[in-house]
């Protein structure tokens, strides 16, 4: 979590001294999510999430300087800026992809567990969306095949409250949008505080556990909050200041660190961990920033399987 | 060789790469138990099983979201789109992702995946289930984009396009299903992106995709015989890869090209090879490129209004009189 945090807000600062272009997505906030799930997951589990999937990356194991470079757009980069801060993708680590469609990437992961199951390797498919997804048919399309194939994939919804800037029950026509539709395939409603790690972990796991043993597919609803905009430096002013204050109070990193004070984890060892997480973030910023801009050539290459972009003969 | 429809060469390329590759599996609407709306995949289920052979629910984007998500783990799925106008409904997970995410990954991830379709008219079926939306695809970078117009072809390019690692967008034209033609026993595989010479002339060159395949030979041979114009005919088989080789090289020869495909007139894939034989062999021509195409219109669904749409020999014959005489 600490280590999806630093991350993030350094992606912020690059964002703000106009290191990084384009738009970005932080999941800042939303980090016990991605956590909780990051540790519960097999290695070779599949993680399939969003445009706004740093954090998903990072828990599989891509460097923060390959995630940097990548938002940079320069040769340290995980795609070498041909994805670009929306497209985090690293097969080795079974980090499937990040996609900018929203809902699209629900039937790929219910794909990609209909193979696991086809080939019999006990993988599961894990697949992050958020909230305004749900509206998306694509969603409904996967939901229903999953249950009736009987897959191997775990839906999980990080409900943040918030679309793009519209409140999500201003749109949706129940009041828990991946919760109160599961029963409609046939699922347990999961609902569960997205903010607290070890809830999170408890679920990944009994879900994980169900796929694993051939029982077929789960939909969670993680409640959780965005500290920021939706993009950029949107400052999300669209949100009541005490719905804020309220979610600020629930940020799962301090509430975390209580929790472990509380068990008796010495200060100095948490402090150790702290400065730690902090070295390794200024030197992966380091090691991003001073990588030189991709060799052009590459924006004419991968197109096709043999390397090319060729479509004559 | 055996003498098989259209329909049954589908099947046979199919179970020809089922039978050599493990990692092919099958999945569609009606595909399994019924055979296909088109009876085109009658008895895969028999030989291969539930496991491979699947039924789908109607979710267009579940089946290729499905397809992709399979291909980048490992498989090799065929799925069916029963009529290609529904690519209008999961257009998502064509352009956007299976097109893109070779390119986007820098090269992290192959989908070798075949995307099968009913395409095209004259079966009556109206506007909505009749178009031809090649060209639709051919303006997607990423992917390929095959029409076969005999049986043999059906199976042999079938089978080359299931090898492929690329993603190939397979276009079959309804109204050929019940065709027939002579069609290799055994192993067959036609390579992808090598047009088919089916006859040569001296006065102008046809190329022609899929329904207007036959098409552009009964109009040979009527202007032949009625009036004595000789003419080569390409069946261009795939658009992407493009055969522009064979295209060029034929058209060299005659001075003059006529292009016939069942596209609505603006955009079809004609105009790109029209631009490409004119930069490339301008100084060649004998005359102005000629498409015939279908109008800018929706398909009819009455006999007469469809017939009066769609390219005919005859009109193939007065266009080709027109340029050569
Ligand atoms: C199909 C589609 N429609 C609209 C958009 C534009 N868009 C990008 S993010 C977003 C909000 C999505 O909200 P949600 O699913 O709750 O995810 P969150 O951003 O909160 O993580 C929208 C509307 C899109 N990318 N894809």
């Amino acid at each position: 979590m600490l280590e999806c945090r630093a991350l993030e807000k350094r992606a912020y600062d690059l964002f703000m001294q106009n290191l990084i272009k384009g738009t970005s997505h932080l999941g800042l906030g939303q980090e016990a999510v991605a956590a909780g799930f990051g540790v519960a997951m097999r290695p070779d589990d599949y993680t399939f999430c969003t445009y706004r999937g740093h954090n998903h990356t990072l828990v599989r194991g891509v460097s923060m300087t390959q995630i940097l470079g990548e938002l940079m757009g320069n040769s340290s980069g995980l795609m070498r800026g041909k994805g670009g801060s929306m497209h985090l993708t690293s097969i080795k680590h079974h980090m499937m992809g990040s996609y900018a469609i929203v809902g699209a990437h629900l039937t790929i992961a219910a794909g990609a567990a209909w193979s696991a199951q086809y080939r019999g390797t006990e993988q599961v498919a894990v697949c992050f969306f958020g909230d305004g997804a749900t509206n998306i048919g694509a969603f409904h399309e996967a939901l229903n095949l999953a249950v009736v194939w009987k897959l191997p994939v775990v839906f999980v919804c990080e409900n943040n409250r918030y679309m793009e800037y519209t409140a999500i029950d201003q749109v949706t026509a129940v009041e828990h949008p991946a919760a109160d539709r599961a029963s409609a395939y046939g699922l347990e409603p999961v609902l569960i505080d997205g903010n607290d790690v070890d809830v999170v972990y408890e679920t990944a796991q009994r879900a994980l556990d169900l796929a694993r043993r051939g029982g077929g597919p789960s939909l969670i609803e993680a409640e959780t909050y965005r500290h920021g905009g939706h993009s950029r430096a949107d400052p999300g002013k669209y949100r009541p200041d005490d719905e804020v204050k309220e979610w600020l109070s629930k940020d799962p990193i301090p509430r975390y660190r209580k929790r472990l004070t509380d068990l008796g984890i010495p200060e100095d060892a948490l402090a150790k961990i702290e400065a730690e997480t902090q070295a390794a973030i200024d030197k992966a910023t380091e090691e991003a920033k001073n990588a030189p801009p991709p060799d052009e050539s590459i924006a004419y290459k991968d197109v096709w399987a043999d390397g090319g972009s060729a479509w004559r003969n | 060789m055996a003498e098989l429809t259209y329909r049954e060469a589908v099947a046979a390329g199919i179970a020809q790469e089922m039978r050599r590759d493990a990692n092919v599996v099958f999945l569609g609407e009606d595909v399994a138990a019924a055979g296909g709306v088109f009876k085109a995949t009658v008895g895969l289920l028999d030989e291969f099983g539930p496991q491979r052979v699947r039924d789908t629910p109607i979710s267009e984007q579940a089946i290729l979201g499905a397809a992709m998500g399979a291909a980048m783990t490992g498989l090799r799925p065929i799925a069916e789109i029963m009529f290609s106008d529904f690519f209008a409904v999961c257009w998502d997970i064509v352009a956007n992702e299976i097109a893109k995410t070779r390119y986007m990954t820098d090269g992290q991830v192959t989908l070798p995946l075949v995307i099968r379709s009913g395409n095209g008219g004259g079966s009556r079926f109206g506007a909505q289930h009749s178009q031809s939306v090649e060209n639709w695809a051919m303006a997607v970078p990423g992917l390929k984009v095959v029409a076969p117009s005999s049986p043999a072809d059906v199976k042999g390019l079938l089978a080359a396009s299931v090898r492929d690692e690329d993603p190939v967008l397979f276009f079959e034209q309804k109204s050929l299903y019940a065709t027939k033609g002579e069609v290799p026993d055994g192993e067959h595989v036609v390579p992808l992106g090598k047009a088919n010479v089916l006859r040569q002339g001296d006065d102008v060159t046809i190329c022609a995709l899929a329904l207007m395949v036959p098409r552009a030979m009964q109009a040979a041979k009527i202007l032949e015989e009625q009036h004595g114009i000789s003419a080569t005919v390409v069946d261009v088989r795939s658009l992407v890869p493009l055969d522009t080789q064979t295209i060029l090289a034929e058209v060299a020869k005659t001075g003059r090209l006529v292009t016939v495909e069942e596209n609505p007139r603006l955009c079809g894939w004609g105009a790109e090879i029209a631009s490409i034989v004119a930069e490339e062999l301008f100084w060649d021509l004998d005359g102005p490129i000629v498409r015939v195409t279908t109008p800018h219109v929706p398909l009819a669904a009455a006999n007469n209004l469809e017939d009066a749409q769609l390219p005919s020999a005859d009109k193939i014959v007065a266009s080709v009189r027109e340029l050569v005489d």
